[in-house]
């Protein structure tokens, strides 16, 4: 009984949360298209999470093309595909790694970031405050930076995908032997508009969520410095899940055959 | 004027307040006294509508409490709530940026922060940099940045060395005195009481116990009172542990 008893709980629990998140984001959603809108804040997300967000991106993109360009003519030199190795790391980059590297690294800096500030503004009375002058802490915080994520990942998107296939190339160039002109060739020919569409909408709805998740839990934070951590890990883990998971359902509507 | 009747509100099932009745008339200001815990902070934020009550009513001027009382009033935080990753200015123009120009709004934020005894070379630094006394002012010079008719003040001198809570204590009397305001004032700072009050109320349990005008505290014989006014051990008020 009492098993039954803890279960039961967890699953109301579990429901009452996902009850409060749906209301998050249609409160997010219904603001977005309210005035007023804060350019400044927006301005400030743009540079927060797009311009300062490109090293860890570029970096990530950079070792992660040039190690899947080694696995792939490794496991190709097993039936003579080594060849393929041009058209396998743009398709790999672009449909996949690209958007979920990029996404669990926003994940990892920004929703932290996001969850960490608004969490400690929330323990420090600065949401209270807010209000107290006359704005709405959803105009304020939540929607510059669910916007700003929105709208400048597909271009980090971009530029990892571009980045991770520039790794590749210089992986089968300079250590495999690949021909350099020859490999751009085949790496253009290989990619459909479709393919780069689906890397550009992932991008989107990744950021959408890591922006949406860290400011949800910031706002729920409890009182106190273990507040703000708890509220940061589970913004991580639970932005990360759900990258993951918007991930598998994006790629089933865009490629199922 | 602020009426409130029968507020009832309770955290994590626990009752704070428990039916606490109070006026402030228009331009008085009123220190609501009473021991760590007893639901200062409650009370104000459910005035504030910061807290949705559980039971009772709050008006305004005979009229309930809408969205636009937050117009029309000024809060200085405990721990003064700056806001980190906007410089003082910003701070303290912050209401006003929305309808003002920028150099409109900079040039009445440096404005109050010669009125609250700040010099204009602290505009341009941020929250992190300054003193908490200097806090202390940054906010108070917020609350007061858009004229507003009401101001609360949450344990304004918590925190700060004794000369400098008499600095602050004096700058409140100044300000509200100056701009003539209504002032709610929350602490357990005697100091602060004598400095600051038209008029006194002490909660305790839930409930308003002592109301009057500062002048009959020196002469009030209600026991919660006497003890909380001279720090005393001993009484009818139990620290909670």
């Amino acid at each position: 009984m009492t098993l039954l008893a803890a279960i039961g709980a967890a699953v109301l629990a579990w429901i009452a949360a996902l009850g409060r998140f749906t209301i998050f984001v249609a409160d997010t959603l219904s603001h977005i298209i309210r005035p007023p809108f804060y350019g400044a804040a927006f301005g400030r997300s743009l540079i927060q999470i797009g311009y300062f967000s490109l090293p860890v991106v570029g970096l990530t993109a950079l070792f992660t093309g040039g190690a899947l360009a080694l696995q792939i003519y490794a496991g190709g030199t097993r039936f003579s595909a080594e060849a393929v190795v041009p058209q396998i790391v743009a398709i790999g980059m672009v449909r996949e790694l690209g958007p979920v590297l990029v996404g669990l690294m926003i994940a990892a800096r920004v929703t932290s970031s996001i969850a960490a500030e608004i969490a400690t503004m929330k323990v420090t009375e600065q949401i209270d405050a807010l209000l107290t002058l006359s704005t709405h802490p959803m105009k304020y915080l939540t929607v510059p930076r669910v916007l700003a994520a929105t709208l400048v990942m597909p271009i980090l998107v971009a530029v990892g995908d571009t980045i991770g296939i520039l790794g590749g190339y210089i992986v089968s160039t300079q250590r495999l032997g690949f021909n350099a002109a020859s490999y751009i060739q085949n790496t253009v020919d290989f990619l459909e508009v479709k393919d780069i569409i689906s890397s550009l909408v992932k991008g989107a709805v990744f950021g959408f969520i890591a922006a949406l998740v860290g400011c949800y839990y910031g706002m729920g934070a409890d009182r106190g410095a273990i507040g703000v951590g708890r509220a940061t890990k589970g913004a991580v883990v639970a932005a990360s899940v759900l990258i993951l998971a918007a991930n598998f359902f994006l790629t089933e509507a865009f490629f199922n055959t | 004027m602020i009426k409130i009747a029968g507020l009832h509100k309770a955290l994590g099932g626990k009752p704070v307040l428990q039916g606490v009745d109070l006026q402030i008339g228009k331009g008085e200001s009123c220190v609501i006294i009473g021991g760590s815990g007893a639901g200062k902070s409650v009370l104000i934020k459910c005035i504030l509508g910061l807290m949705t009550p559980d039971g009772g009513t709050i008006t305004i001027n005979d009229a309930p409490r809408t969205r636009d009382f937050m117009d029309d009033i000024g809060m200085l935080f405990q721990g003064g709530a700056l806001f980190d990753s906007l410089p003082v200015w910003q701070n303290v123009g912050f209401k006003l940026l929305r309808g003002a120009d920028k150099a409109q709004a900079r040039d009445i934020a440096i404005t109050k922060l010669a009125q609250v005894g700040l010099t204009p070379d602290i505009a341009d630094r941020y929250p992190s940099e300054l003193s908490g006394g200097m806090l202390k002012r940054v906010g108070l010079a917020r609350a007061i940045a858009a004229d507003p008719k009401v101001i609360f003040f949450d344990e304004p001198t918590t925190g700060l060395d004794p000369i400098m809570a008499g600095v602050i204590n004096d700058l409140i009397r100044q300000v509200v005195a100056d701009l003539g305001v209504t002032a709610v004032t929350i602490t357990h700072d005697i100091s602060s009481v004598h400095a600051i009050a038209d008029k006194v109320a002490m909660l305790h349990d839930g409930v308003i116990r002592w109301i009057g005008p500062k002048a009959e505290i020196a002469t009030a014989t209600d026991p919660y009172l006497k003890q909380f006014i001279l720090g005393s051990s001993d009484g009818p008020i139990r620290s909670r542990w």
